[in-house]
């Protein structure tokens, strides 16, 4: 395991590098930002000093190995706009976003995965069908829409629940603050984590339900029944455990999505995440922070994608068979 | 006579399928005694294995069990709740399958899936229940079973799963065990294994055993009497030494000239023409009919069970037109 861990890092570093190089290059393919950044009435003199300040002067590879150089020490950077640390700027915003995404995936998994298997169990009962096709809605509805709705009906016509922004937070440990931890805070959280779960619900449901469907037809499960299993032992062990397999590989991506691309349910909400962050960066060409924001999340996908992995081998003991022998 | 200890009496298990009803249980009769060993016989979809679903109450729709009884111990099974039927399943009547390959859950260790078995049916300490799995493994012939019970599946070959099976089946000491083709899907060394344990654990245990096979060989070194089913009825029953060496059905005899002998070299075998007939879709009277090289006038009419022979030994065929009892050997 030890080795497996080790030589997955070393890959995760290649990523790394790789990922760098593409975002550099396609972020200076972009534009110029300094158009925008400057005083349109700034005089020639100012405008050499401010290309120089930010390091545009220079060329492409010399501005590419200054980044590296910096990262390697941990640091990718300071914000054109707001001349602070790229890294710290993402970090200060990475909270919003880790709690929103975490809260959507709780939501998708806690409700996708029995409704699923009640649905892969009796598909031709009422329930399942309409099931079904909620979850048909939950794949085609668009996200901004679905926000906007919930705005309409809970906020606007009901009242029940605010429209924007994450209210008042707690410092969870002192140092991160969180929603969750009251109830104004919860009633912040509802309407955008429901909207960004939507999606994966639906997707955890339709993955469920198949997978349940075709073990229900499988030999163990009639050699379960014979040997006289009651129906809860029989699906909550014997079906479960098998497909857990696909769906934790798929709750793993899905979560890495969740985090990278909840940009339209922040910007739908106001939420203050890194979604938003990295919309307003792209609009003002604020290069260090899209760079860093852009490693960040490849990070964040490649630790997920590790844990999945180790997950994995607990769950299909053929899997550690195999890597044993690799 | 004593009581038997499985009673079936016109028993139907009909499917209900878009294509039509499907009669893959059609009027079935037979009983099982105490510790003897019924072999059923047939081609694929003759229905002898949902026979078998149909004892242990597994049949799941479109299926459904139309009519007739089944008893075991002077209990009607068709009667008892659901929660009751599955107290005696795995428990007083245990079923083993035809693919070991399948029928143990992957991801599952083996000690899990023994000791599940024991404990849906009695309140035990885990570590007696462990016990008791350890022994049934060491009884089916398992080598260093400590080792072999934190295993999972994929570490057993094809053979060592089945005995794996077996053991499972035997762990709460089952009066009947119904044994569906358990060894068709293996090579015929381990297969003879296989039948010399299955042979020795129901004479220690005094379970009685159905089992299902299309392979009469089988039948023959295991079985103490033969059911012969062809489109979901039996034609022919007997013991094994009269059903074999004086069969009475032409199917029957069919069979038996479909399989090559040692004893025949050089001889032309003799298979049986044309296909087994839809289930959803049988010819009026008798289903053998058209395949048939004595078919009658009367074959246009179903047959009626009939005793023949000594009455004493239980023979009894479906035919119109049945071979004499005594004239077969060549």
């Amino acid at each position: 395991m030890l080795a497996f861990i080790i030589r997955r890092s070393l890959q995760s570093v290649a990523v790394l590098v790789a990922m760098s190089l593409l975002v550099f290059v396609g972020v200076y393919a972009v534009g110029n930002p300094i158009d925008i950044l400057i005083n349109p009435q700034a005089d020639q003199i100012e405008r050499e000093h401010a290309i120089a300040a930010l390091g545009l002067d220079r060329s492409l590879p010399e501005q590419y190995l200054s980044f590296v150089t910096g990262a390697a020490h941990g640091d990718l950077g300071r914000s054109f706009v707001h001349s602070t640390p790229a890294l710290s700027l993402i970090l200060e915003r990475m909270p919003a976003t880790m709690e929103l995404a975490l809260a959507a995936m709780v939501i998708a998994i806690v409700l996708g995965i029995p409704l699923g298997l009640w649905a892969g169990l009796k598909p031709r009962s009422i329930a399942g069908r309409a099931i079904m096709a909620g979850s048909i809605l939950g794949f085609s509805l668009p996200t901004f829409w679905v926000g906007l709705m919930l705005i309409m009906v809970f906020s606007v016509m009901l009242g029940w629940l605010p429209s924007s922004g994450r209210g008042p937070t707690v410092d969870l440990f002192g140092v991160i603050p969180v929603s969750f931890l009251s109830l104004e805070g919860w009633r912040h959280l509802a309407l955008p984590a429901i909207n960004l779960a939507l999606f994966k619900l639906a997707l955890l449901i339709r993955l469920t339900r198949a997978g349940a469907r075709e073990a229900l037809l499988q030999d163990y499960v009639k050699f379960a029944r014979a040997k006289g299993l009651t129906n809860a032992r029989i699906i909550g062990v014997h079906v479960l455990r098998n497909i857990l397999i696909p769906i934790v590989t798929v709750i793993g991506l899905e979560l890495g999505s969740v985090i990278a691309f909840a940009i339209v349910t922040e910007s739908v909400f106001a939420w203050p995440g890194m979604g938003k962050l990295l919309i307003d960066s792209i609009g003002l060409l604020d290069r260090p922070v899209i760079v860093a924001y852009l490693l960040i999340i490849v990070t964040l996908f490649i630790i997920i994608n590790l844990v999945v992995d180790i997950l994995y081998s607990a769950l299909d003991p053929r899997v550690r068979v195999t890597e044993s022998k690799g | 006579m004593s009581v038997p200890l499985l009673e079936v009496e016109g028993l139907r298990t009909h499917f209900f399928t878009k294509a039509g009803v499907v009669k893959a249980v059609d009027d079935v009769s037979f009983t099982v005694s105490k510790g003897e060993v019924l072999g059923l016989v047939g081609e694929s979809g003759s229905g002898k294995t949902m026979i078998g679903y149909s004892i242990m109450g597994l049949i799941d729709p479109p299926g459904r069990i139309v009519s007739g009884r089944i008893v075991l111990g002077g209990r009607d099974l068709r009667a008892l709740s659901p929660e009751a039927l599955r107290q005696l399943r795995g428990n007083r009547i245990a079923m083993i399958f035809q693919d070991p390959m399948m029928t143990l859950n992957p991801v599952l260790r083996i000690d899990v899936q023994m000791v599940e078995t024991i404990l849906a049916h009695e309140s035990l300490p885990r570590a007696a229940a462990m016990e008791r799995s350890r022994a049934a493994l060491v009884r089916v012939g398992i080598p260093s079973p400590d080792e072999r019970l934190s295993a999972y599946p994929h570490q057993f070959s094809g053979g060592m799963r089945q005995r794996v099976a077996i053991a499972i089946a035997l762990l709460n000491n089952p009066d009947l065990i119904i044994a569906d083709e358990p060894t068709t899907a293996l090579d015929v060394t381990i297969q003879g294994q296989i039948l010399y344990e299955m042979q020795k654990l129901t004479r220690e245990t005094g379970a009685a055993m159905i089992w299902v096979t299309h392979d009469l060989a089988v039948v023959a070194g295991l079985a103490d009497r033969v059911c012969v089913m062809y489109a979901g009825r039996i034609v022919e029953e007997g013991t094994v030494a009269d059903v074999i060496e004086r069969p009475v059905h032409p199917y029957t005899q069919g069979l038996l000239d479909s399989v090559p002998s040692r004893t025949a070299r050089g001889v032309r075998l003799k298979p049986i023409q044309g296909m087994a007939p839809s289930l959803a879709d049988l010819p009026l009277g008798c289903a053998f009919r058209d395949r048939c090289g004595r078919s009658i006038d009367a074959c246009l009419g179903a047959p009626e069970t009939r005793m023949v022979g000594d009455l004493s030994r239980g023979r009894a065929v479906r035919c119109h037109n049945p071979l004499p009892p005594v004239a077969v050997l060549e």
